[in-house]
C-alpha cells in the first residue's frame, strides 16, 4: 500500500493558509464545528420521509448538524432536499457504519440545495440514473484534509441528462470532487472544488458546460475523460470563464484508479475526448503544466485488445483565448522532471500544453488539436518512448468551429 | 367494475384496521408464544396495500409451540448458491394466492401473480450467552414443524409482495424475546458477536436494510426502478428440499403444488452450482457465487453497471467479468490495484480486495454484510489463481 506522499500534516498547514488567505472564493462555510448538534429525532424522520416521500415533496432540513451511521436512499422522482445553507444544515456520516454513500439517488426531477454532506465513507451524493438533476449551493467535505481514506467522489451523478450543479463546493475527495460520469447535456457552474484528486471531473459525458468554477490546491483542476469500456463515449465538451491555480497536492488517489495517473500540478487535463474547447480561462501556478493533452494510453490502460470500441487519442480540441500565467516549474514524477530538464534546463519550466503525442496515423487530418495564446507546447513523444519529445507549435496551428452551449431550458 | 370497488373499499378497511396504533397485549403476547403447536391457523392474509406494523399479520410465519412455524400453503425452499449475509441462516418461503402459479422462465425470475409473498427470515445458531455461530448455511431445520427457536437467534423477516403495482419490499425486526417482528422501514443496526468453530470470534454491525436499500440489490434494472424478486429463478431453484414426506426437487414440487406452470423435467432446466460443493466445477461453483452475490447489480442493466463490470450468470466476455479491466469510479476501493481480476494473481485483483474488506466504502457488496466472508473469498482466489494469461 502506498501512502500519499505528502504529508498531511502539510495539507493541513495549507488548508489553514488558504483558509487564512480567505478572498471572496475562499472558505464560503463556517467551519463545522460551529454547527449545532440537530435534533436527534430529525435524523430518523428525515430517513423515513425519503422512504415516504411523493413526487413534488418539499424536504426541508433545519439548521443543524444530523448525524447518520447509514447511508441515505431517495427513489422517488421528483422530490426537493432544501437546507438551511451549507453552513447551517449539516448530514454527518462521520462513523458510518454502513452503505457506500451519504445519500444515493435513484430518481428524476431531482433537487438539492443549500445543504451540507460531510465524511461519507464512500461517495458523498450519488446520483445513479435519472434525468432533470439540479444541484445547488451544496457542500459536500471531507473535514479531516486530504487523504486516501476519504471517500472517492464528492458530487456524483452517474448516468443522467440535464443536470446543472451550480453554487457547490467538493472538498477534500480522494477522486474527484465534483464528477459527472456517463451522462449527458450538463452544467457545472459557479462551483468549487479544492483539495480533490480531481476538482471537477467530466467523463464518458456527451454536451458539457464547465464554466465560472474555482479549482484550486487538486491533485489535477479540470479534467475531461473517456474512459474505455463504458456505456458511452463521451465529448462535445466546453470548459470556459473558470480559475484554475495551483493545483499541486500531492496525488493521494489510489493506484488502479485513473486519476491516480494525474501529475500533481496539472491545470485543465484532456483524456482520450473528442471535441473539447477550453477558453477564456485564467490557467496559472499549475506546477506541472496549465494544460495537458492526453490519451488514455498515459493513465496506463495500454492493453488494445480490451478496448476495441474505444477512441484512445483526443481529437479536435480547441484551445484559445485563454489566461495563463506560471506554472511548469515543477512537474510531477521523474519522466516529466526529465523531459522538462532536456527541453529547458535545470531552471526552466514546461511551456503552457503538453500534449503525451499519441495520434491515430489513419486519420488524414491529423488530430486537430489547435492551440492559441500559449507560452508553447509540448509534444513529449509518448509513441516513441519519450525519445523525441518537440517544441514544434506549427501543428497546432489550426481552426475548428465552436461548439454550442448547453441549454438545460431553466435559466 | 362494482365487485372490484367492494374489494378496495374491503381493502381499504383492511388497512385502517392494521395501522391502527397496536396496544402491548403482554397477556396476549405470552399466550400468543405458549400458542400450541397444532392450534388453528387462519390461512395467509395477503395486504393489497398498507404496511402492517407486524409480521403476524400476514399470517406466513407465526411463533407457537417454542417453533417459527410456517403456514400450511406456505411453502420453504433454498437456492443452489445463496447471497451471504454475515453468515446468517435463511429461511425462505413462498406463498400464491389460491390458483394462481408463476410462469416458468429459463433465465429470468419467474413471472410471479399479483399476491404472491416471499419470507426470507435471517437467523443464527445460538452459541454460549448472547454470541451466535458463525457457520455454514445447510439450509433451515423444519424438524418437527418450524425452527425450534431456543436453538436460533431470529433477526429479521423480510417480505417481497407482488402487489399491482408491482413488487414491494418490507424488513421487519425480530425483539429478543423472539415473540413479535415488527416493521422497521428505516433499517436497523444489530450488534452480534459471531463465535466461529474454533473459537474465534468477531462482532458484526448486521445491518437491516432501509426499505430504499432493498433496492440496492431487488433494483435490477436502475432505469425501471422496478424490484425484482434475485433468488427465485430455474438455475438457483433447481435442487432437491427436504420438505416432511421426503427429498424432492424444488421445481418439481411448485409445479406439483400448482405454483409453477410451464416448467421442464427438473433435469431439462439450469442449474447452478453449489458453491461449496468440492465436487463441482471451480469455474462453475465461481461463477454461481459471483452470480448470485454480486451479478443483481453488476449487470448490463443493475445500478452497478456504471462500473462496466459485469459478474452476472449470462455475461461471457473476459473484460466485462474484470479480466485486465480498469476500474471505474472505484476511489480507493482499488486498494493500489490496477485491475478487477489480474489472470494468475488474486493478490493483485481488486475483486479481491473489495471482497476482503469490511470497511463500507471499500467492499463489496456495498449493502447486506460487515464482515468478511472468508470461504467465499478463497473460492474467488481459487478461480482468479487458475486463470491463465497476462495483462498487457
Amino acid at each position: 500500500m502506498n501512502q500519499p506522499k505528502l504529508p498531511l500534516r502539510a495539507c493541513v498547514l495549507a488548508l489553514a493558509l488558504a483558509a487564512a488567505a480567505c478572498g471572496p472564493e475562499q472558505a464560503q462555510h463556517t467551519p463545522t464545528a460551529q454547527v449545532a448538534a440537530g435534533d436527534a429525532a430529525f435524523a430518523d424522520k428525515f430517513r423515513t420521509q425519503l422512504l415516504d416521500a411523493k413526487p413534488g415533496d418539499v424536504i426541508e432540513v433545519p439548521p443543524g448538524r444530523y448525524s447518520f451511521d447509514r447511508s441515505l436512499t431517495l427513489r422517488v422522482d421528483g422530490v426537493t432536499i432544501r437546507g438551511a445553507g451549507p453552513d447551517k444544515s449539516v448530514l454527518s456520516f462521520k462513523g458510518q457504519k454502513a452503505g457506500a454513500e451519504g445519500l444515493l439517488v435513484n430518481a428524476s426531477n431531482f433537487l438539492i440545495e443549500n445543504i451540507a454532506i460531510e465524511d461519507s465513507k464512500g461517495d458523498g451524493l450519488k446520483v445513479n440514473e435519472g434525468e432533470h438533476i439540479t444541484i445547488r449551493n451544496v457542500r459536500v467535505e471531507w473535514t479531516g484534509g486530504p487523504s486516501t481514506k476519504n471517500g472517492g467522489y464528492g458530487l456524483y451523478p452517474v448516468k443522467t441528462r440535464n443536470v446543472l450543479i451550480e453554487n457547490s463546493v467538493a472538498i477534500g475527495a480522494s477522486d474527484a470532487g465534483i464528477y459527472v460520469g456517463q451522462s449527458r447535456d450538463v452544467i457545472v457552474r459557479n462551483s468549487r472544488a479544492e483539495f480533490n484528486v480531481a476538482g471537477i471531473e467530466i467523463e464518458n459525458t456527451v454536451n458539457a458546460d464547465v464554466h465560472d468554477n474555482t479549482a484550486t490546491n487538486n491533485t489535477g483542476g479540470i479534467l475531461v475523460f473517456n474512459m474505455p469500456a463504458l456505456s458511452q463515449q463521451g465529448g462535445a465538451i466546453r470548459v470556459f470563464k473558470n480559475k484554475v491555480f495551483k493545483n499541486n497536492t500531492a496525488n493521494f488517489g489510489a493506484k488502479g484508479t485513473p486519476v491516480a495517473s494525474v501529475p500533481a500540478g496539472s491545470g485543465v487535463v484532456v483524456n482520450s475526448n473528442d471535441d473539447v474547447e477550453i477558453f477564456d480561462n485564467d490557467i496559472s501556478d499549475n506546477a506541472t503544466t496549465n494544460i495537458i493533452v492526453s490519451s488514455v494510453y498515459s493513465t496506463g490502460y495500454k492493453d488494445d485488445k480490451a478496448s476495441k470500441d474505444f477512441d484512445p487519442y483526443p481529437e479536435r480540441i480547441n484551445i484559445y483565448g485563454n489566461r495563463l500565467k506560471g506554472g511548469g516549474d515543477s512537474p510531477d514524477g521523474f519522466d516529466l522532471k526529465a523531459l522538462k530538464t532536456a527541453l529547458y534546463g535545470l531552471s526552466g519550466q514546461l511551456p503552457d500544453v503538453l500534449w503525451d503525442g499519441y495520434a491515430n496515423k489513419d486519420r488524414k487530418e491529423g488530430p486537430q488539436i489547435c492551440i492559441r495564446d500559449v507560452s508553447g507546447v509540448v509534444n513529449a513523444d509518448g509513441p516513441g518512448g519519450y525519445k523525441n519529445p518537440s517544441k514544434d507549435v506549427k501543428p497546432y496551428a489550426c481552426e475548428l468551429t465552436k461548439l454550442p452551449a448547453i441549454d438545460l431550458k431553466r435559466g | 367494475m362494482s365487485m372490484r370497488w367492494v374489494v378496495a373499499v374491503l381493502v381499504s378497511l383492511l388497512v385502517a384496521g392494521c395501522s391502527k396504533p397496536q396496544e402491548a397485549p403482554r397477556a396476549g403476547e405470552s399466550a400468543a408464544a405458549a400458542l400450541a403447536a397444532d392450534a388453528p391457523w387462519a390461512p395467509v392474509r395477503f395486504f393489497a396495500d398498507g404496511q402492517p406494523e407486524d409480521l403476524a399479520e400476514w399470517n406466513v410465519l407465526r411463533v407457537a409451540g417454542g417453533r417459527l412455524q410456517l403456514n400450511r400453503e406456505v411453502l420453504p425452499y433454498e437456492l443452489n448458491t445463496a447471497l451471504f449475509s454475515d453468515y446468517a441462516h435463511k429461511l425462505r418461503t413462498v406463498w400464491m394466492p389460491k390458483g394462481q402459479a408463476a410462469n416458468y422462465d429459463p433465465d429470468q425470475e419467474f413471472d410471479f401473480p399479483v399476491g404472491t409473498v416471499f419470507s426470507k427470515t435471517f437467523y443464527y445458531p445460538r452459541g454460549e450467552g448472547e454470541a451466535v455461530l458463525r457457520s455454514y448455511d445447510e439450509g433451515p431445520d423444519l424438524r418437527g414443524g418450524g425452527l425450534q427457536l431456543s436453538k436460533v437467534r431470529l433477526v429479521e423477516t423480510r417480505l417481497l409482495l407482488r402487489r399491482d403495482s408491482g413488487w414491494v419490499a418490507l424488513p421487519y425486526v425480530w425483539n429478543r424475546e423472539q415473540t413479535k417482528a415488527k416493521l422497521m422501514r428505516g433499517g436497523e443496526l444489530v450488534s452480534l458477536e459471531l463465535v466461529a468453530a474454533d473459537g474465534g470470534r468477531e462482532t458484526a454491525d448486521y445491518a437491516v436494510p432501509d426499505q430504499n436499500q432493498c433496492a440496492g440489490c431487488h433494483g435490477t434494472d436502475m432505469k425501471s426502478k422496478a424490484l425484482h424478486p434475485i433468488g427465485p429463478k430455474a438455475r438457483h431453484l433447481n435442487r432437491d428440499f427436504a420438505y416432511d414426506d421426503g427429498l424432492q426437487n424444488q421445481i418439481a414440487r411448485w409445479t406439483q403444488v400448482g405454483y409453477l406452470k410451464g416448467a421442464p423435467a427438473p433435469q431439462q432446466a439450469p442449474r447452478d452450482a453449489n458453491w461449496h460443493d468440492p465436487a463441482a466445477p471451480l469455474e462453475a461453483r465461481a461463477r454461481a457465487y459471483l452470480d448470485i452475490n454480486c451479478g443483481h447489480c453488476h449487470s448490463p442493466k443493475g445500478p452497478g453497471n456504471t462500473s462496466g463490470l459485469w459478474l452476472n450468470a449470462a455475461t461471457q466476455e473476459p473484460l466485462r467479468l474484470g479480466r485486465c479491466k480498469l476500474p471505474i469510479a472505484a476511489g480507493h476501493g482499488t486498494g493500489d490495484h490496477r485491475y478487477g481480476v489480474v489472470p494468475g494473481k488474486p493478490d493483485e485483483s481488486i475483486l479481491i480486495h473489495r471482497m476482503r474488506s469490511d470497511d463500507p466504502s471499500v467492499m463489496m457488496p456495498e449493502l447486506g454484510r460487515s464482515v468478511v466472508h472468508e470461504e467465499g473469498v478463497q473460492l474467488i482466489r481459487d478461480w482468479i489463481a487458475a486463470q491463465r494469461g497476462e495483462c498487457g
